[in-house]
């Protein structure tokens, strides 16, 4: 609109007339090649599909501090009051069952095998591409090859392994099948990381006579740190969202989230509100981890294929 | 790990030996190099490679569980159920269609949104965070949403919608349609689009910002239409990425398990090969069975990655060269 005052005539005040004399030196300037109109243009049209495709997420959240009665109407009740009912009910206030021992089991199974695949992929990734061994492209897409390899194929030996060596229902059995999951990827994403790293700093570190582990955390570490970090969110994303090996490989006792949220719906009386609100808890951790890995999400997600 | 390493390459810079212990030397720091390397990759071997092998020799069993004393060796009948099952054909069916459906879909819609968030407006960066939300919801709760919130006919938010529009218009009568039984497997498709869209768009964005913006402003300056442009310069640059974003998003997709799970449990024609895998060796306990359709579900997914590797290894060709 400021744009618009100093092309209407002096003196005239705000209204109409300026809006309309305003409006000549605009349509003036417009082309096919003006590069300010197209843009306006498809900043509506985004901002409509950016809200459309929201649209679930928002009525998820809206609806979580709705209470049962109000979530469940047609047409929708958007304006109906809101209030915290629907995440006491999550948290078991009626029902008495909590989902802190799935949230904690989780918790448990995706930080132990982020650390874990950690500890294999950064001496793993170091290997193929700082310090890289002869045929390192072969190993590299052999890698990527049992990411290729669906899960239903290898979950029945697993699950036979684990009854027969006892670990069925054991969180720390099902961490290791998440590190086997992601190392793949992960290995295949730090190395992009650590290809990074500019080939004369390490060079000018080894002439200066730097070791090994002072070169990794002085020269290394600082470019690399950001995609590892990033590595480990997304790992730690594929883990918490993970259902299949979670269902077949635990019970009772090592339930994750997934697993407890697929069990959260009853067949009876209004259950809307909550569980949108169950689904707000679970998600929160990975839309936390994956905004905080934004800027790298496209590197890590692509492999490293796309900076 | 660590410190072995640091033993091991340190000693490569050490002062040079004897000659006769010349090729050991060189041995060991083959080794060196290799160190690193290997617990990753004997890991990966004996939690991957080493359950498939399983698989396989179990798919040439006669083995349910519920009947240990009929088992035995089965040559090739299980594939033979496999391939002739009608359940097992529509799953094969479902898992087809709905790889393709779901890819081909967010591939567009990925495309579109990422032309339209190449250029500069208001708002940019919260509109790309709206738009990656989708992405970060943990799928099963996707799923749960689209089923209760959004498809229920009684009440979820699209006939809710179409009430209160057909409301404005003073008519109670609007349409109700019901996905979700009428046509199930589009429900899970959908789903589906609306979480891998933002992965598709993702990459497609990060292809178009690579793009070299010279040759557009020459073609600009030449006259050349955006159409024009879009169809002779923007496209070709993009193919390896939209290769890139389907091949990828299809070795995910195939595997869906979640949605069909949450959605519809396999019901209504709506099982894919991983959901029938499942249910036929966890609940009716045919391992034999379920090994030889998780194999077909390999040989298939093989083929599709043998083309994935061959697009990541050429973008990883090009990045090397840079």
């Amino acid at each position: 609109m400021s744009t618009l005052t100093p092309a209407a005539p002096q003196g005239t005040p705000p209204g109409p007339t300026a809006l309309n004399s305003g409006r000549t030196p605009r349509r003036r300037g417009k082309s096919r090649m003006d590069p300010t109109r197209n843009n306006t243009a498809a900043g509506i049209a985004a901002w409509l599909l950016a809200l459309l495709f929201a649209v679930p997420v928002l009525w998820m959240i809206l609806t979580s501090f709705h209470s049962e009665v109000d979530a469940a109407t047609n047409p929708p009740s958007v304006a109906a009051g809101l209030n915290l009912d629907a995440y006491k009910e999550f948290f078991g206030a009626t029902s008495g069952v909590s989902p802190w021992p799935s949230l904690i089991n989780s918790a448990t199974a995706s930080i132990f095998s982020t650390i874990l695949v950690l500890a294999l992929a950064i001496p793993a990734a170091y290997a193929l591409s700082i310090r890289p061994v002869k045929k390192w492209t072969d190993v590299l897409f052999f890698f990527l090859s049992t990411k290729m390899m669906p899960v239903v194929a290898a979950v029945l030996p697993l699950y036979l392994f684990a009854k027969t060596a006892g670990a069925l229902d054991n969180i720390w059995f099902l961490g290791l099948m998440y590190t086997s999951m992601n190392l793949p990827i992960a290995v295949w994403m730090m190395r992009s990381f650590l290809d990074e790293v500019p080939v004369e700093m390490l060079e000018a570190s080894q002439i200066d006579g730097a070791g090994l582990l002072l070169t990794l955390r002085k020269v290394v570490a600082p470019v690399a740190m950001p995609g590892i970090a990033a590595t480990a969110l997304i790992c730690f994303i594929f883990s918490w969202n993970e259902l299949l090996l979670a269902r077949v490989l635990t019970g009772v006792m090592a339930g994750t989230a997934p697993v407890f949220l697929t069990g959260f719906v009853s067949s009876q009386g209004l259950f809307l509100a909550k569980v949108c609100a169950a689904a707000v808890v679970i998600s929160l951790p990975v839309l936390f981890a994956g905004f905080a890995a934004q800027d790298k999400l496209v590197q890590g997600l692509s492999l490293g294929a796309v900076k | 790990m660590t410190t072995a390493t640091a033993r091991t390459a340190r000693s490569g810079h050490s002062a040079p030996k004897p000659s006769r212990n010349a090729k050991a030397r060189e041995r060991a720091l083959a080794w060196a190099r290799r160190a690193p390397l290997l617990p990753a990759l004997i890991f990966l071997i004996i939690v991957t490679q080493l359950p498939f092998v399983v698989t396989l020799i179990i798919s040439f069993l006669n083995w349910n569980s519920l009947r240990p004393d009929e088992t035995g060796f089965a040559g090739f009948e299980n594939y033979i159920h496999v391939l002739t099952d009608p359940d097992m054909r529509q799953a094969i069916i479902v898992t087809i269609v709905e790889t393709v459906a779901v890819v081909l879909t967010s591939l567009l819609l990925g495309l579109g949104l990422a032309l339209l968030l190449d250029k500069k407006f208001i708002g940019r960066g919260l509109a790309r965070t709206l738009l990656i939300a989708p992405f970060l919801i943990v799928p099963v709760a996707a799923a749960l949403i689209w089923k209760h919130a959004i498809l229920n006919p009684v009440y979820g938010l699209i006939n809710g919608t179409l009430t209160w529009i057909w409301s404005l218009f003073g008519s109670d009568t609007p349409p109700q349609p019901d996905l979700l039984s009428t046509a199930p497997l589009m429900a899970i498709i959908i789903s589906l689009v609306w979480q891998w869209t933002p992965f598709m768009m993702l990459i497609l964005l990060a292809g178009l910002q690579s793009r070299p913006m010279d040759t557009v402003e020459a073609a600009q300056m030449d006259g050349a239409t955006p159409w024009a442009i879009f169809r002779h310069l923007t496209l070709p640059h993009l193919r390896q990425y939209l290769e890139l974003g389907g091949l990828l998003g299809a070795i995910y997709i195939v595997q869906n398990f979640d949605a069909t799970f949450v959605i519809t449990s396999g019901g209504l024609g709506t099982a894919n090969l991983p959901y029938a895998i499942y249910q036929t060796f966890y609940y009716a306990n045919e391992y034999g069975l379920a090994s030889a359709a998780g194999v077909v579900v390999v040989i298939g997914t093989i083929i599709v990655a043998t083309f994935a590797l061959r697009t990541v290894f050429s973008l990883f060709k090009k990045e090397a060269a840079r």
